[in-house]
């Protein structure tokens, strides 16, 4: 019998199957189908993504052949559009997940040290909470060019003072509870009671907080491409398409709407996963 | 908490021994010494920043600026001196407003973006004032209104808000009226009908936030046991709610509406650019493409600095609300 | 008969906030206390809350350094709290507490927490650890389908045997016990008192058991310390502080333990407030309450001196001695 690693999660499942309403099911459905298409876009798209097809430019939706129509260029919508929601989510997903190590780990430092430590990292948290990300980030595209890890890298800042708030208020909390100090007393390194005490008592609240961010960051991201300062051609992100489709609008629509009606079910969809998993969550488990 | 009470444990004064004014004296000054850091931390990273993309005469004068121009801006920056002396250097440039010239035309960056800066607040002034009016009492009707058809309805609206990015919206807004049904300009800044569009953009996704949040925070406040009171006193509901949830309500709203102040400035930046507005939000996008960093760092500082005074101004307002803290000894 | 634990001359003193006008001011939590603990011995310490005994017992097991003075285990210094020296000593010695389920962790399995002892000192793992554990559990009397079990399932008794077994999960020779029936039900004080009175005869554990219960200390200590506001009233072996007290505070404690058959009479009941140790009354910190002050004892702080079989800090005890030795 192997020392159980695995006991909360089960409960917690258990938890989360029961009656969830339609909406968050379908939710959930579109995530899925998200995700795998962002796994799977190399197989599922007809065409590569630069490819010309200049005798059928802008063609309209439902021509055969190209299901979504083309743009300007003759390129597949279709395609380019999984192509996109691959990238976008790629950045989403790896921003959300450094914004998150980033912020928790200042977070437990400035519970651990308290002192300047604590003072530091909070009046950081707040200078970042206090100005608008998309001005500094702008700031940062101008003076550092807009390279694909510059920008996973900009956007993994995103919302990292949220973490670093939870983290600490947990960790201080779970420290006055005593089980932390108890543990100290059995002789862990500091180390020890985080990762392996503090951390999994941390982990609901900060997952919750990383699905309730993770569809911020998908509009920042489009955002910035949009503008064109973001994902840089020849690679394609969702605020890419929209911002090129812009010129054709009066035109050819489809090639803005269908990447715009991608986002917005994306993000409603994992908007409303959060809500519906931050009041199953917290109230029950603390 | 009476003026001759003991203070807990671990105070620092006793409570009979400070005025009010002195409570609200310490609150101004703390909030102020706050913005200030706030501000020289936005410095500090407008230098390192700066100075970690390379030389900084060739940057803010931009690559064709002749030599003894950059040998000029070198001196006066004292690019040479001491990592420390180049900062303080800087600090003081920048309080005094220099910012260095565009890369386009040579004029100072600072006059640049003054001479924008009107028609960025011909939208967001306008956008503020409609997300306040409607978003606010929407949120409370929803709130005093549960499970009615309004309050479903703000509910959506506001979901409708916040996941639909800016530019989807404002693109959106441009096919329908100016494109399908042609009654509104697309573009530029020349009439006042061609402001309706852009403001709409920008207040449509505000305005479902601050609905959605008024609801939860006037809900919060409604389930207060002081409401029952009130209520068990026998006070007309009218009543209760203007005199009692409302202002509690207030505060919290207040303070999201410093957090607004600073999501209009970014939103600013794409609706400009959708509707070819000629403000800052414009302004910056388009040097940020042409690396006019001059003019880059110009704006970064003014809005940035715009963002600590709007702040300023709502934890002000924000305490003068909240009755607590002006009454309150340091020993909370 | 050497000594497993000593202590000497330890004082512990937290600062005060410091107020607008004036200077910090601090507090002494613990006023000058020696101490000795023989191996296979178990030390009782008892006396109010305010009385400064949580803080000698934290400091005895090296959680908390001293303001002054040296406490030292095997004849070697307790190393600095926390330092790596110190994290690896946890092997030897351990605090049982007051609330278990504080000290648990509500996310971990009983098993596990069981076992975290012997995986951070590296005492071994896979079958080995889970072969230490049901060992460990059946030891504290905890039935083996219990392991799988959350802190917040199992009742209060149950819980600090498991902070029982998590205790000796190393093999320590010193046990701290602070207060660790307080926060049981009465019935269930008994059976833990009961249990830990077996594992220490069984172990010959060496152990310090902090209580304000004078009934529970009866049951278990070989040797009494009374402690008032931060210093050591009266020591002596267990029998003979039951059965003959001599400090006035001694002897009013002794004399609030319900005797099966007696009645209310020959109680004695302490006038005045409970001690405060933020402000300690001059001289003796026992004469405000004490039915037998002179005054001297305002004047003077009574050393802890040897009286008949005991150590006692009384003036009308050093009084006597001296009229009787004269």
């Amino acid at each position: 019998m192997a020392t159980a690693t695995i006991l909360p999660a089960p409960r917690l499942m258990t938890r989360i199957r029961l009656k969830a309403p339609i909406l968050v099911i379908l939710s959930v459905i579109w995530i899925i189908g998200m995700v795998l298409t962002a796994i799977f876009a190399d197989l599922l798209r007809p065409y590569d993504i630069t490819r010309m097809d200049l005798v059928a430019r802008l063609a309209p939706m439902g021509t055969p052949g190209h299901w979504l129509g083309t743009d300007e260029l003759g390129r597949d919508v279709l395609s380019r559009l999984l192509q996109s929601i691959r990238v976008s989510l790629v950045i989403a997903f790896g921003a959300t997940i450094l914004s998150a190590l980033f912020g928790t780990t200042l977070g437990f430092l400035a519970a651990q040290f308290r002192g300047w430590v604590e003072h530091l990292v909070m009046t950081l948290a707040d200078f970042q909470a206090a100005l608008p990300f998309m001005i500094m980030s702008l700031a940062v595209l101008a003076f550092f060019g807009s390279s694909m890890i510059l920008l996973v890298c900009l956007m993994g800042f995103y919302g990292w003072e949220r973490y670093a708030r939870i983290a600490r208020g947990l960790a201080i909390a779970a420290s006055a509870q005593g089980y932390a100090a108890a543990v100290v007393q059995l002789g862990a390194t500091p180390r020890h009671v985080y990762i392996r005490h503090i951390l999994p008592n941390v982990a609901s609240t900060l997952i919750v907080s990383m699905t309730l961010t993770f569809p911020e960051v998908i509009l920042m991201e489009s955002g910035l491409s949009f503008l064109g300062l973001g994902v840089q051609p020849p690679q394609t992100s969702l605020g890419n398409m929209v911002g090129f489709g812009r010129e054709y609008l009066t035109r050819a629509p489809w090639i803005m709407l269908a990447p715009s009606l991608v986002i917005v079910l994306t993000t409603l969809s994992i908007s409303l996963l959060g809500d519906w998993l931050r009041d199953r969550l917290d109230p029950t488990i603390r | 908490m009476t003026a001759g009470a003991r203070p807990a444990c671990g105070s620092t004064v006793p409570g009979n021994l400070l005025l009010p004014e002195v409570h609200m004296l310490r609150f101004i000054l703390a909030k102020l010494s706050r913005a200030a850091l706030t501000i020289l931390l936005v410095m500090t990273f407008a230098f390192v920043v700066l100075r970690l993309s390379g030389d900084p005469a060739q940057i803010l004068l931009g690559p064709d600026a002749p030599q003894d121009a950059v040998e000029a801006f070198r001196a006066r920056w004292g690019l040479d001196d001491p990592i420390w002396q180049q900062y303080l250097a800087y600090l003081k440039q920048i309080l005094s407003f220099d910012f260095g010239v565009s890369m386009r035309d040579q004029s100072p960056a600072i006059d640049l973006v003054l001479e924008r800066l009107p028609a960025t607040l011909a939208l967001t002034v306008p956008a503020l004032m409609l997300k306040l009016a409607i978003g606010i009492p929407a949120g409370v009707y929803a709130a005093l209104h549960r499970q009615s058809v309004a309050d479903r309805g703000v509910i959506m609206l506001s979901i409708f808000g916040f996941t639909i990015p800016s530019f989807v919206l404002g693109l959106v807004l441009v096919l329908i009226f100016a494109v399908k049904l042609d009654w509104l300009p697309s573009g530029g800044q020349a009439s006042w009908r061609h402001a309706i569009l852009p403001i709409a953009t920008m207040s449509i996704g505000g305005i479902g936030i601050l609905a959605r949040f008024s609801r939860s925070a006037m809900i919060e406040v409604l389930g207060q046991p002081y409401i029952r009171t009130a209520m068990a006193k026998g006070l007309p509901w009218r009543d209760v709610v203007w005199r009692h949830a409302l202002p509690n309500a207030a505060v919290p709203i207040v303070t999201l509406i410093g957090f607004m102040v600073g999501a209009l400035i970014a939103g600013a930046v794409v609706v400009e650019s959708i509707f070819s507005w000629p403000g800052i939000g414009r302004l910056i996008v388009v040097s940020v493409a042409n690396r006019d960093l001059a003019v880059v760092q110009c704006l970064l500082l003014v809005i940035a600095a715009s963002m600590v005074v709007a702040n300023l101004l709502v934890d002000f307002a924000y305490g003068l609300l909240d009755p607590r803290l002006r009454a309150k000894s340091p020993a909370h | 008969m050497s000594a497993l634990l000593e202590a000497r001359g330890l004082v512990q003193e937290y600062r005060t906030a410091k107020p607008l006008f004036g200077k910090a001011g601090s507090v002494r939590a613990v006023d000058g206390i020696d101490l000795a603990v023989r191996e296979g011995e178990v030390l009782g310490i008892v006396g109010e809350s305010g009385s400064g005994k949580s803080t000698l017992g934290r400091m005895l097991l090296g959680l908390e350094a001293p303001h002054s003075g040296e406490v030292r285990y095997r004849g070697q210094p307790m190393p600095k709290p926390h330092g790596e020296a110190w994290r690896h000593l946890r092997a030897e010695m351990q605090l049982i507490f007051q609330d278990p389920l504080a000290a648990l962790d509500r996310r971990m399995t009983v098993a596990r927490q069981i076992a975290e002892p012997l995986e951070i000192h590296r005492l071994g793992r896979g079958s080995e650890l889970t072969e230490r554990v049901a060992a460990l559990m059946s030891r504290v009397g905890l039935r083996p389908d219990q392991a799988d079990h959350y802190p917040h399932e199992l009742s209060g008794g149950q819980r600090q045997r498991v902070v029982i077994a998590r205790a000796l999960a190393t093999g320590p020779r010193l046990l701290v016990c602070d207060e660790p029936v307080s926060a049981l039900d009465v019935s269930i004080q008994a059976q833990v008192v009961n249990l830990l009175r077996d594992l220490q005869e069984r172990e010959r554990l060496t152990m310090v058991f902090i209580s304000h219960d004078l009934k529970v200390v009866r049951n278990i200590c070989d040797r009494v310390a009374v402690m008032y506001l931060g210093r050591v009233v009266e020591e002596a072996s267990s029998d003979v502080i039951f059965s003959d007290p001599r400090h006035p505070y001694t002897q009013a404690l002794v004399s609030s333990i319900p005797r099966a058959g007696q009645g209310l009479e020959g109680r004695i009941i302490l006038s005045g407030e409970p001690p405060n140790p933020a402000e300690r009354p001059p001289g003796c910190a026992f004469h405000p309450r004490c039915p037998a002050a002179i005054a001297e004892c305002r004047a003077t702080q009574p050393e802890l001196l040897a009286h008949d079989g005991r150590r006692a800090a009384c003036l009308r005890l050093d009084r006597s001695r001296q009229s009787a030795a004269a």
